[in-house]
Formats: structure tokens, sequence, C-alpha cells
């Protein structure tokens, strides 16, 4: 299945970046023909599209995603190498904040339905869906980042540069998960193994964290994969923001610079790194959800 | 002892009207949908959202019409205003009226919104139908190419869609942007409906539609359509935030609709580049807006789904 789906992107994203009218030389100026005809052979551009998809296809196996159009000095993979830890450490961050706090969150409000917590949290949620991830992180520069001295407003280095890109990219992914995470709790409070739990007269914090917790949180884990999809998507945006050197930025600058060959390397990356990152959740689930069998029919 | 039943006239009365009428129901029988609305209208929150959805739909209509400054206009004489009671909003940094264009870009937001989610709904619902209809190879197949559909990263193809199909640096036709969104977006729908499909076609009702002579077309339109509509709104309801919040991160990347029509986006992509010289209100107006629509359609989603919910009745 991961295959296919990897198959296909490159595939689509190949002749999608093929049917792409006009020249991707045209930004440099009127040339020689000698020149232009160099220039086509050094891309491969000269041969026929199924002779190029076939030598593309081989080349993504190899691991190799080709020249930049643009950058003399650096090949495709070159900026993966150099992009893509900067925004893996970013996409973790956010990723382990929003596991963490999300259902946290969601749990406390379910225990304390209709009180303090629950309206905080909810509040928070609504707020954290409702706000785009661009916005978030505007506000995050405009009155964290300028007013506290220690935090820096944007840019790489220190870890202390991770702190907001980080927060405002888990906000989105930390609000779903706890609004599912407090309606998923409140319908399991409700359920008779949990009276028999109490009535079997185990302490409170192991019904919740045993019984209630455990049984709760298995929707939650079946977003994550969207969860990640969309964490991804987020670090372009908050990238451009927080002018971070990850792959979001070369991905939009490589689109604004119309850089074909690494619009392509950096496409299908991500479309493989995301579909390696499903599969595991899948794992995950049928590891958590013992129900669950890897060949399911439909979903 | 013998148990006897004592008789005695006062048993062999007449009954009254009154009687008679004991058993009858008194107060008007609910039909289904006026029963959502009535528990729809409890809910506060999703009332708020309603009331804001209608508002901001009425004035994406007239908004651009109450003062009169055309959306392109532009006047270097009055550049990046600050709201004042000329320009309500204030000006952008090419002396445009930013009240005439907040509008403009809301209703591109909600068309686009609501049309990817129109779109959505009838691939899937017809998709979704059929593989659940067909037999059980089939819809393992159809199943299966939806997976790998829903599997390539959504916004990644919308992307490379606006790269293909827009000039260098000048944005995408709205009709791309839909035909992008929705490319891979109606997997959701068409499992949901499967998945109801399924169900249903077991119901006794289905099985007495089919005894009775109804083709399976039948049952599907009159039957199990009717039945999943519920499910089907709340997701569709769900579906225009995602599409508005999808423009609108193009529109910040600069890949959404093309200049000058403004999209909130766009909109806030302007913002933020004059943000560093003290300029606020140019982001905060558009990211209020496209913040509100987000929560609206979220809060009255919501509000649906547990109005559709038949263990929350009271």
């Amino acid at each position: 299945m991961s295959i296919i789906t990897i198959w296909a992107v490159i595939t689509i994203t190949f002749f999608l970046m093929h049917a792409v009218p006009g020249n991707p030389f045209a930004k440099e100026g009127k040339m020689p023909k000698v020149v232009y005809d160099n220039l086509q052979k050094k891309y491969g551009l000269d041969k026929p599209l199924r002779e190029q998809y076939v030598i593309y296809l081989k080349n993504v196996l190899k691991g190799d995603f080709g020249d930049s159009m643009k950058s003399r000095v650096e090949t495709v993979n070159d900026m993966i190498e150099r992009g893509f830890p900067v925004s893996a450490r970013i996409g973790a961050q956010a990723l382990l904040i929003a596991i963490v706090f999300g259902p946290a969150l969601g749990a406390l409000a379910a225990l304390y339905q209709n009180k303090f917590p629950d309206y905080f949290s909810m509040v928070l949620a609504i707020l954290g869906i409702s706000v785009p991830s661009f916005i978030m992180g505007t506000i995050f520069i405009q009155f964290i980042a300028k007013n506290v001295s220690w935090i820096p407003i944007g840019g790489w280095g220190t870890w202390r540069h991770t702190l907001l890109p980080s927060l405002a990219l888990a906000m989105m992914p930390l609000a779903h998960m706890a609004r599912l995470m407090r309606s998923s709790m409140l319908e399991v409070l409700g359920q008779d193994y949990i009276k028999t739990a109490q009535s079997k007269g185990i302490t409170k914090s192991a019904v919740i964290l045993k019984h209630a917790v455990r049984n709760a949180i298995l929707p939650v884990v079946s977003i994550l994969g969207t969860t990640i999809s969309n964490l991804l998507v987020g670090s372009f945006v908050i990238e451009k923001i927080f002018g971070i050197p990850g792959l979001g930025s070369f991905f939009t600058k490589s689109i604004s610079n119309r850089d074909y060959t690494l619009i392509m390397g950096t496409t299908i990356f991500y479309a493989i790194i995301l579909v390696a990152l499903l599969f595991t959740v899948d794992l995950a689930y049928m590891f958590i959800d013992p129900r669950i069998k890897l060949t399911q029919e439909g979903r | 002892m013998e148990n006897k039943i004592k008789l005695n006239p006062s048993m062999f009365e007449k009954a009254t009207l009154e009687d008679r009428n004991a058993e009858k129901i008194k107060r008007p029988s609910i039909k289904y949908w006026p029963d959502v609305w009535r528990r729809l209208k409890q809910n506060k929150l999703a009332m708020v959202g309603l009331t804001l959805i209608v508002i901001m739909s009425v004035m994406s209509i007239v908004g651009t019409h109450i003062n009169e400054f055309d959306y392109k206009e532009q006047n270097y004489g009055l550049i990046n205003q600050p709201p004042d009671s000329v320009h309500w909003f204030g000006t952008d940094e090419l002396g445009r009226d930013l009240f005439t264009r907040v509008w403009l870009g809301t209703r591109y937001s909600l068309i686009i919104g609501v049309l990817a989610a129109a779109i959505d709904f009838v691939i899937g619902v017809v998709y979704g139908g059929l593989s659940g209809m067909a037999s059980r190879r089939v819809d393992s197949i159809m199943m299966r190419i939806a997976e790998v559909i829903y599997s390539i990263p959504y916004l990644l193809i919308v992307i490379l869609l606006s790269v293909v199909f827009s000039q260098q640096g000048s944005g995408t036709s709205m009709f791309v942007l839909i035909l992008a969104m929705t490319l891979t977006d109606w997997v959701p729908m068409a499992i949901l409906v499967r998945g109801q499909v399924l169900q249903l076609k077991e119901s006794e009702y289905s099985l007495a539609s089919e005894s009775l002579g109804g083709t399976r077309g039948w049952i599907l339109k009159k039957h199990i359509i009717p039945n999943t509509l519920g499910p089907i709104l709340v997701n569709v309801t769900l579906t225009i935030p995602r599409a508005i919040f999808a423009e609108a991160t193009l529109g910040f990347l600069g890949l959404g609709l093309q200049p000058p029509s403004p999209s909130l986006g766009n909109l806030s992509n302007d913002g933020l580049a004059v943000m560093p010289v003290g300029i606020f209100y140019q982001i905060f107006i558009p990211a209020l807006f496209i913040s509100l629509i987000m929560f609206s359609f979220n809060v009255l989603g919501d509000g649906l789904r547990d109005a559709l919910d038949p263990r929350l009745r009271k």
C-alpha cells in the first residue's frame, strides 16, 4: 500500500512538473541556443518524456533527487540533508507538546465537566482550532518574543529558537486532541466497566489511568496520522514566519523560484516521510488496540 | 381459596369520550429535522456560530457596496492609513480600502469553502454509495483506491497544482484552487458514506423495500441516503472550514487567489509584511475574520453532531 502511494506521488509530481508551460530557464534571460541546448542536456530535458520518467524513477529509488535548477553549489539532496534535521526537530517538538498536553487537557476537562478546568481547556481548544498557525505565530512574535528578552524573534541556533515555533505549530493539533479526548473520555466514564472497576475498590487514580484513559485515548491515536500531515504543512508557514532554515522554507522558496527539480525532490521526500510515519502510526495503533489487525477490511 | 373477581354494575358502564381519548397523543409529533433544529437551538455556542455565519454571508455580499471605494482602487496619498471614519478598516500599502477588500476576501473564502464542500459531498456520496452497494470485491478495490488517493498529502498536491496552473508570482484562479482541494478531500466523505451504507443495507426497511421489488438504486436513493444525511451534514459543516483554512494557508504562502483579488489569506500575508514597521491592524483584521469563520463553522458542526446524536437526547 505504502509503496503504491509513494509511486503515485512520484508519478503525479513528475508529470505535473513537466506539464508546466514555458521553459524553466526563462528567468535567466535570453541565452544563446548552444547554452540552452546544453542546459537542456544537463537536466536530461532533451530526451523523450517517458525516458526521462524512467531515469527519474531509477534515480529516486537510489535516493538521488538530482541537481537543483537554481543553486549552483548544492544538489537537492544537500538541501534536504541541511533542511530536514531542522524541520524534523521543530515538528517532533510540536508533536510532543501536542501529545502530552492535548489528551491531558481533554481528560482533565472531562473529569471536571462544567467546572473551571473544563471551561479553561475548552476555551483554549476553541482558540487553537479557530486561529490558524500563521496568525498564532505572528501573535507569539509580537507579544512574547518582543517582550521577553531571552526568547529570540526568529532565526535558528539554540534551543530557545525552537521554543515559539514548536509551540505555535503545536497549538492546532493540541486543540483537536483535547476536544477529541474530552468527548471520548466522557463517553468512557459513563461505561459499566468503570463502575465495575470502582466497585472493586480500586483507587480513583488507577481507575482513571488504567481503565478510563487507556480506552479513551484510542480515537486520539487514530487521528495521529492526520495530525502529522497537518504539522508538515504547518511547518511551511511557521518556518516562513520565524525565518527558520528548514526544509519547509526551502520548499516555499523553491516554489517562488520555480526550481522544478527542488520542488519535485522535496515533494517526494515529504511524501516518503509522511507515508512512513503513517505506517508507523498504524503499527502503533495495532499495538495499543489488539482488536485492530493490519489487514483490516476498509477503514 | 378461589380468587373470584367480584363483579359489580359500575364495571359495565359505557365508556365516555374522555376515556377513549386518554390514550391519544396530545402534542403534535415532532418530525426528525424539526427535532434536530429544536435541540440545536438550545446549544448557545452553535447558535452564536450560526448567527456569525449568517451575518458574514450577508455582509460578504453587501459589505463591498457599503462605502464608495472599489477593492482595487489605489490612492497613493493615503497609504497605510489606520482605521478612521472614512476608511473603516484603514487602507493598505497601496492605499486600497481594507473594509471593501476584507469583505470581498470573506466572500471568496466562503465561496471556496462552500463549493469545495459541495463537490466533496457529491463525489463522496456517489463513490461511497456505489462502493457500499457493490459486491465485496468491487467494494474492497474501490476502498483501496480511495485510501491511496487519501494518503497522498493533500496540501502538497494543492501546492503543486497551484504551481502548474499559475504563472510566475501571480497566484491561482479560484477554479484551480477548488479543484485542487477537492482532488483528495472527498475521500473521508466517501468512507463515511460507505460505512453507513454497509450498515443500513442490512436494515429491515431496506429488506422490506427489496422484497417489494425496489432496485438497488432506489433503495440507495430513497432509504439509505436520507438516513445518512445527519452524519453527512456534520461532515460538510466541518469540511467548509478546512477548505477555508487551506485557502488561507496557500494565500499566506503567496499561492492563493490572483492579486489584486483579495482573499483572507493574502490579506494576512500583506499584513505580515508591514507588521515589522509597527502596523498591526492590517494583519489583525483579516486574521480576526479567518478566526471567526473557523470558529463559527467548527462550533456549528459540533452543535449539529450533538443535536443529531440520539444518545444525547433527554
